[in-house]
């Protein structure tokens, strides 16, 4: 069960969106995010979506692990959907009983809300599935680098991202081998009411964490041993160019911002 | 070369105990180029003389040099960790990134090392531990064995003239024990790196320079294999014991042989036995 986790998840690939630098993807994706958010009507989702389904086909991450992704969030989804549906004012679609609340014009907010989350899931894991962790956090590193001289601790954020992302694997080992540890001993975790299952976590959650700060300790240590002193004159095995398929591809997506803006005074 | 000097540390107590040494008066000095094991049972301080080689731990009393530098200067601390890496018992809680190359990057990228001379040190380093063939994959895919490979590459990459392996080997299958001590030989005879293994898995130190043995401190034996090991009532009485291949020349003088307890390998261990048996027919 723990072996489901999407999260950091990077499916390897030789294709122009994976040879992309990694900034340029993060910059694409806020730009994505940005026009997705000014989309109004047809015209301007379906440039929006045009966008999006160029990327993931020419990614060659198969649609399948998409929708995967988009699993954990159908609740929030169909939430949204039905509250925008019942509570946006408007012409009543049928005057027939719960359905005099529903309106025309949140049936039409209703869809569009639900394309837009979904749209910018699927963005958002494009990245993710195209970009290794490491790249990503390096880009995020560089990005904010400016905020360094607000003494804001950019390198010390990044870092712990890396680690963080490095120990998941190890974690759910753990977790694993505690989980069956704790079976051998007759610890029941699929049984019984909510409160009783989550109760029965503790036993594991509590092991997890000792032995979590005790491997931080190590790390720490391990990591003084090889020199470790901040990230005062860091250098780096991979360095960050901008190649001129990257400034193509801002190129696009700032044109697809801004066509969209400007589509959308029009009410397209 | 390192040298301790009367080297003492005690650990922070508890409220109220009394706090007891951990080392009490080490001296020791470690050549260039030889290769050192140092044994000792749990509690022995063996781990804790390990962690004062490269200023991990600070002396509470006494003295530790490396290459004339005092570990106790801030200024140097650095260069001396450069100089002596180390590597550690988990293989799992001293791998920093997700992938092979970054981790083995990580300490030339922390010491400014150019670009260029990184990428060459990284590709170095990962051959001379035998693992050139995974420069990307993920750690956590790899065994034991290729990971504490992998850290002990991440430690060559510094350039180092020291390893300390504290204990390096206990997690470890058979297998993967036996490529790690084959990559630590390795490095000790083509490029002349000194080696301290920490152990206490006696037949390690089968082909040691030298020996050290820790009890409750202090060094107590310090000399060749041969000479250590056929000290073996002396093993006994610490709670240690010596390669099996001398225990067994050692039942075999009790029950009445005389044989050598110098003969350490199976092969100098089989040849005395056979020619004792030859005497006898």
């Amino acid at each position: 069960m723990l072996k489901d986790i999407t999260l950091g998840q990077y499916f390897p690939g030789d294709t122009p969106i994976h040879r992309l630098d990694p900034r340029t993807k993060l910059l694409c994706l806020i730009l994505f995010i940005v026009a997705l958010f000014c989309a109004r009507w047809l015209v301007t989702y379906g440039l929006v979506a045009a966008a999006l389904i160029a990327c993931i086909v020419i990614s060659g991450v198969s649609f399948r692990a998409l929708t995967k992704g988009l699993k954990t969030v159908y609740i929030i989804v169909a939430f949204t959907a039905v509250m925008n549906l019942f509570f946006t004012p408007g012409t009543p679609i049928a005057d027939v009983a719960i359905l005099r609340h529903a309106t025309w014009e949140g049936a039409r907010t209703a869809c569009f809300m639900m394309a837009r989350i979904v749209m910018l899931i699927m963005g958002s894991f494009l990245l993710t599935y195209t970009t290794s962790p490491i790249a990503l956090t390096n880009a995020l590193d560089k990005l904010l680098g400016p905020l360094k001289k607000l003494h804001f601790p950019v390198h010390e954020l990044t870092l712990m991202m890396s680690l963080a992302l490095r120990f998941i694997p190890t974690l759910i080992e753990e977790t694993d081998k505690i989980m069956s540890a704790q079976k051998a001993r007759g610890a029941d975790f699929e049984s019984g009411n909510i409160l009783r299952r989550a109760k029965a976590l503790v036993p594991i959650l509590v092991p997890l964490f000792v032995s979590a700060f005790r491997r931080a300790d190590e790390l720490a240590t391990a990591m003084e041993s090889r020199c470790y002193h901040g990230g005062e004159g860091r250098t780096a095995l991979h360095v960050l160019r901008y190649r001129t398929a990257d400034y193509i591809a801002l190129a696009l997506f700032v044109l697809l911002t801004a066509a969209v803006i400007v589509l959308r005074r029009f009410g397209l | 070369m390192i040298e301790t000097k009367q080297l003492i540390f005690t650990y922070p107590a508890e409220e109220g105990r009394e706090p007891s040494p951990a080392l009490r008066g080490v001296d020791l000095q470690i050549e260039k180029g030889s290769f050192v094991v140092v044994l000792g049972h749990n509690g022995s301080g063996k781990s804790t003389l390990a962690k004062h080689f490269n200023a991990v731990l600070l002396p509470s009393g006494g003295a530790v040099y490396v290459d004339g530098m005092d570990t106790r200067d801030e200024l140097v601390t650095l260069e001396i960790r450069r100089r002596v890496g180390m590597v550690f018992q988990n293989p799992d809680n001293q791998i920093v990134a997700n992938v092979v190359e970054e981790d083995v990057a990580f300490a030339p990228e922390n010491l400014g090392v150019p670009t260029a001379e990184i990428r060459r040190r990284v590709d170095d380093a990962l051959a001379a531990v035998g693992m050139g063939e995974f420069p990307t994959h993920a750690p956590h895919l790899l065994s034991g064995g290729q990971k504490q490979r992998i850290a002990i590459a991440g430690v060559i990459a510094m350039e180092p003239e020291t390893i300390v392996l504290d204990e390096a080997t206990a997690m470890l299958d058979p297998v993967g024990r036996r490529d790690v001590l084959a990559a630590v030989h390795k490095l000790n005879q083509e490029r002349g790196i000194t080696v301290v293994l920490i152990t206490h898995h006696m037949a390690e130190a089968v082909d040691a320079d030298r020996v050290v043995v820790m009890n409750r401190g202090e060094i107590v034996m310090d000399g060749a294999p041969a000479e250590i090991f056929s000290r073996v009532e002396e093993l006994h009485a610490l709670g240690l014991c010596s390669p099996d291949t001398v225990e067994l020349l050692y039942g075999l003088n009790r029950g009445g042989m005389d044989l050598p307890l110098t003969a350490i390998s199976v092969e100098d261990c089989a040849d005395a036995i056979a020619v004792a048996l030859g005497k006898m027919e």
